[in-house]
C-alpha cells in the first residue's frame, strides 16, 4: 500500500525486501530536506534571524512528534544522536560506565546486533562488568522463565532488541520489563527494527532507556533517538563537549552545562535529520503503525505460505511471529542466491545480519533474509516466488 | 575459454571442492583465516610445509561459489610446489585478476577467473584463498 508516496517505486522496478538494513523514503522527507537546503538553510538555538528561529522551531518539534510516538513523559527524555549505534553507545558508556562495578552482570541475548553486543564487551574489558547471555527457546525466542533464570543478585542490566532483526521475532518488552523493575534492574531496548513496524509506548512498556535509527522508519540516514527516563538522562555524563551544550565557562576552566537534553547534544547537530525525521513521523502516524503492523504480518504469513511450496528453500523463522523471514535456497550460499535475485531487480540481504554470535544457535552463519515493509505487495512476492522457481538456472545467470 | 566450459570447471570445483576439510591430524600445519570484510566470505585455510614445499593444504569455511571454487582450484595448483613457485603462480594470478599481462599456461584451470574483472565485486571473492596462502608463505621468509 501507499506506493504512490516513493519516487522510487513510482519510477522504476525495484522489489525492495531489505527494509531491515534500510527503508525506503517516501517523497515528503525528502522535500522537507529539499526545502531546509532551498529555503531557509540556517543554524539553530543560535540565529536571531526569522529561518534560524523558524528550523531552530522545527527542530525542536521534531522532539515533541518523538515524544507524542513513543508516548515519553517529556520532549526532554528525547536525545538526537547519529543512530541507534550511537544512542547505545552513549547509553553504555555516558551512563553506566559510571554506574557499573567490577563483577556487576548485564543480561544480552545471542541474537543482538553488534550494537548491542560489542559495546558490552569494551565495558567488560574496561570495568569488568561481566555479560551473561539468556538462554533461547527452540524457537530463538526468548521466555521469561529463561530470563529470570539468568538473573542473579549481580544481574544490574538487561539490554535487549524489542524485535530482532535476524528471526524478527517481538519480544514481550511490558513482561520483561516488569521483571526487570521487581529485581531492580534497569532495562535497555533496541528498538531499531521495531520503531516502525510495531507499537513502541516506552511508559506502558516502563522502559528506562531505549534507542532507535530515523533511516529504518522513512526517515534521512545519520539521525537517531535516545530515550532515557528524565532522572536517568539527568545523571548521563556527556560524552561530547563543546558547543550548544555548554551555559557559562571561563578561562580558568569552570563551566556550566545547559539542561538535558541539550547537554548531550554538543556541536550543530544533524539539523537536515532531524527535520526530516519529523516527517517521516508524520508519515507514519498518517498510515497508522496499527494497520502498518497488520499488513506486513499479513504479508509475511503469505509469504511463508508461498515459500513452503519450494521444497528446495529452507526456512529458519516460519514459527515466530515477525515481518522478515530467514531461508536459504539448498546448495546455494547466501550471498549467490542474493546476487542471482539482484539480477531481477529484488533486494534482499545475505549474511549474518550483524549477530554473528547467532551462527551457534542456528548453526548455520549466513541466511538470505527479506525483511518487509507497507510497501510491498502480493504480487511482488509471486515475483520472489517465481523467480526463486527458476533458480535451477541460477549458475547460468550469476556465473 | 568458452563460458559454458568455465562454468562446468566452477561449479564441479564449488560442489566437489578439492581439498575441503579440516585434516584430521592437524599437527604440523600452519593455520590462517581468510575473510573479506567486505562480504561474508570466511575460511580456514592449513598448509603442510615441508623443506621449503607445500605438501598439503586444507580448507574449511562458508563462502560463495567463486572463493570456493578458486580454493579448490589454486590449493589442488599449489600442492607440491616450493615457496617461489608459489609467488609466481600467485603473481601471475593477480596479474590475470588485474586485467594485467600473465602467464596463461602456467595458470591452466584457474584461467576461468580471466573475465572476473567484469564483476569488481569478485574481486575480493576470487582473491580469498590466494591473500591467505600469502600470508603464509611470505611469513615463512
Amino acid at each position: 500500500m501507499n506506493r504512490d508516496d516513493f519516487t522510487i517505486l513510482r519510477d522504476s522496478n525495484l522489489v525492495y525486501f531489505d527494509n531491515g538494513a534500510t527503508t525506503l523514503k517516501p517523497d515528503m522527507v525528502r522535500e522537507r530536506i529539499d526545502d531546509y537546503y532551498n529555503k531557509y538553510t540556517s543554524n539553530i538555538h543560535r540565529g536571531d534571524y526569522q529561518n534560524s528561529l523558524m528550523v531552530s522551531e522545527l527542530y525542536e518539534e521534531c522532539r515533541d512528534k518523538v515524544r507524542d510516538y513513543i508516548n515519553a513523559k517529556h520532549s526532554s527524555e528525547i536525545v538526537f544522536t547519529s543512530g541507534t549505534t550511537a544512542s547505545l553507545n552513549d547509553i553504555v558508556f555516558g551512563y553506566f560506565k559510571y554506574k557499573l562495578n567490577m563483577g556487576d552482570e548485564v543480561i544480552i541475548s545471542e541474537s543482538e546486533h553488534a550494537s548491542n553486543v560489542l559495546p558490552w564487551f569494551k565495558l567488560q574489558e574496561e570495568i569488568g562488568i561481566i555479560v551473561k547471555y539468556v538462554s533461547l527457546d527452540d524457537k530463538n525466542e526468548i521466555t521469561i522463565d529463561n530470563l529470570k533464570k539468568a538473573i542473579t543478585n549481580k544481574t544490574k542490566v538487561v539490554s535487549l532488541a524489542h524485535v530482532t532483526n535476524v528471526i524478527g521475532d517481538v519480544r514481550d518488552i511490558k513482561s520483561i520489563s516488569k521483571l526487570c523493575h521487581d529485581n531492580n534492574i534497569l532495562l535497555i531496548v533496541d528498538a531499531a527494527q521495531s520503531i516502525a513496524h510495531v507499537p513502541v509506548d516506552v511508559s506502558d512498556m516502563d522502559i528506562d532507556f531505549m534507542a532507535f535509527s530515523s533511516h529504518k522508519m522513512y526517515g534521512p540516514t545519520g539521525v537517531g533517538v535516545l530515550y532515557g527516563k528524565f532522572n536517568l538522562l539527568q545523571e548521563m555524563v556527556p560524552r561530547n563537549y563543546g558547543g550548544d551544550m555548554n551555559a557559562i565557562f571561563t578561562r580558568d576552566g569552570y563551566m556550566e552545562l545547559k539542561d538535558i537534553p541539550s547537554r548531550l547534544e554538543a556541536g550543530t547537530p544533524n539539523i537536515e535529520g532531524v527535520i526530516g525525521l519529523s516527517r517521516a513521523i508524520d508519515y507514519i502516524s498518517g498510515i497508522g503503525i496499527d494497520k502498518i503492523s497488520k499488513y506486513e504480518h499479513e504479508l509475511r504469513d503469505y509469504l511463508v505460505s508461498r515459500l513452503k511450496e519450494l521444497d528446495f528453500i529452507t526456512l529458519y523463522n516460519e514459527d515466530n511471529y515477525s515481518t522478515t523471514v530467514a531461508f536459504n535456497i539448498k546448495g546455494v550460499f547466501s550471498q549467490d542466491a542474493a546476487i542471482y535475485l539482484d539480477k531481477y531487480n529484488i533486494c534482499v540481504r545475505a549474511g549474518n545480519h550483524c549477530a554473528k554470535i547467532l551462527k551457534d544457535v542456528f548453526n548455520i552463519a549466513n541466511t538470505c533474509r527479506i525483511s518487509l515493509s507497507f510497501y510491498n505487495t502480493r504480487r511482488e512476492v509471486d515475483l520472489l516466488i517465481n523467480v526463486l522457481k527458476n533458480s535451477k538456472n541460477i549458475w547460468e545467470e550469476i556465473l | 575459454m568458452d563460458a559454458d566450459i568455465k562454468r562446468t570447471i566452477i561449479l564441479d570445483n564449488y560442489q566437489d571442492a578439492k581439498n575441503r576439510g579440516v585434516p584430521l591430524n592437524a599437527d604440523g600445519y600452519i593455520k590462517i583465516n581468510s575473510n573479506n570484510q567486505s562480504c561474508i566470505d570466511n575460511i580456514d585455510i592449513y598448509v603442510k610445509l615441508k623443506d621449503n614445499v607445500i605438501e598439503d593444504i586444507k580448507f574449511e569455511g562458508e563462502a560463495c561459489v567463486i572463493a570456493i571454487s578458486s580454493t579448490s582450484i589454486l590449493s589442488d595448483m599449489l600442492i607440491g610446489k616450493n615457496i617461489e613457485e608459489v609467488k609466481t603462480i600467485l603473481k601471475n594470478y593477480y596479474n590475470m585478476i588485474e586485467e594485467r599481462d600473465y602467464d596463461k599456461e602456467l595458470l591452466g584451470e584457474a584461467c576461468v577467473y580471466d573475465d572476473i574483472y567484469k564483476q569488481p565485486s569478485r574481486k575480493t571473492c576470487v582473491t580469498l584463498f590466494a591473500r591467505g596462502i600469502e600470508n603464509i608463505v611470505s611469513k615463512d621468509k
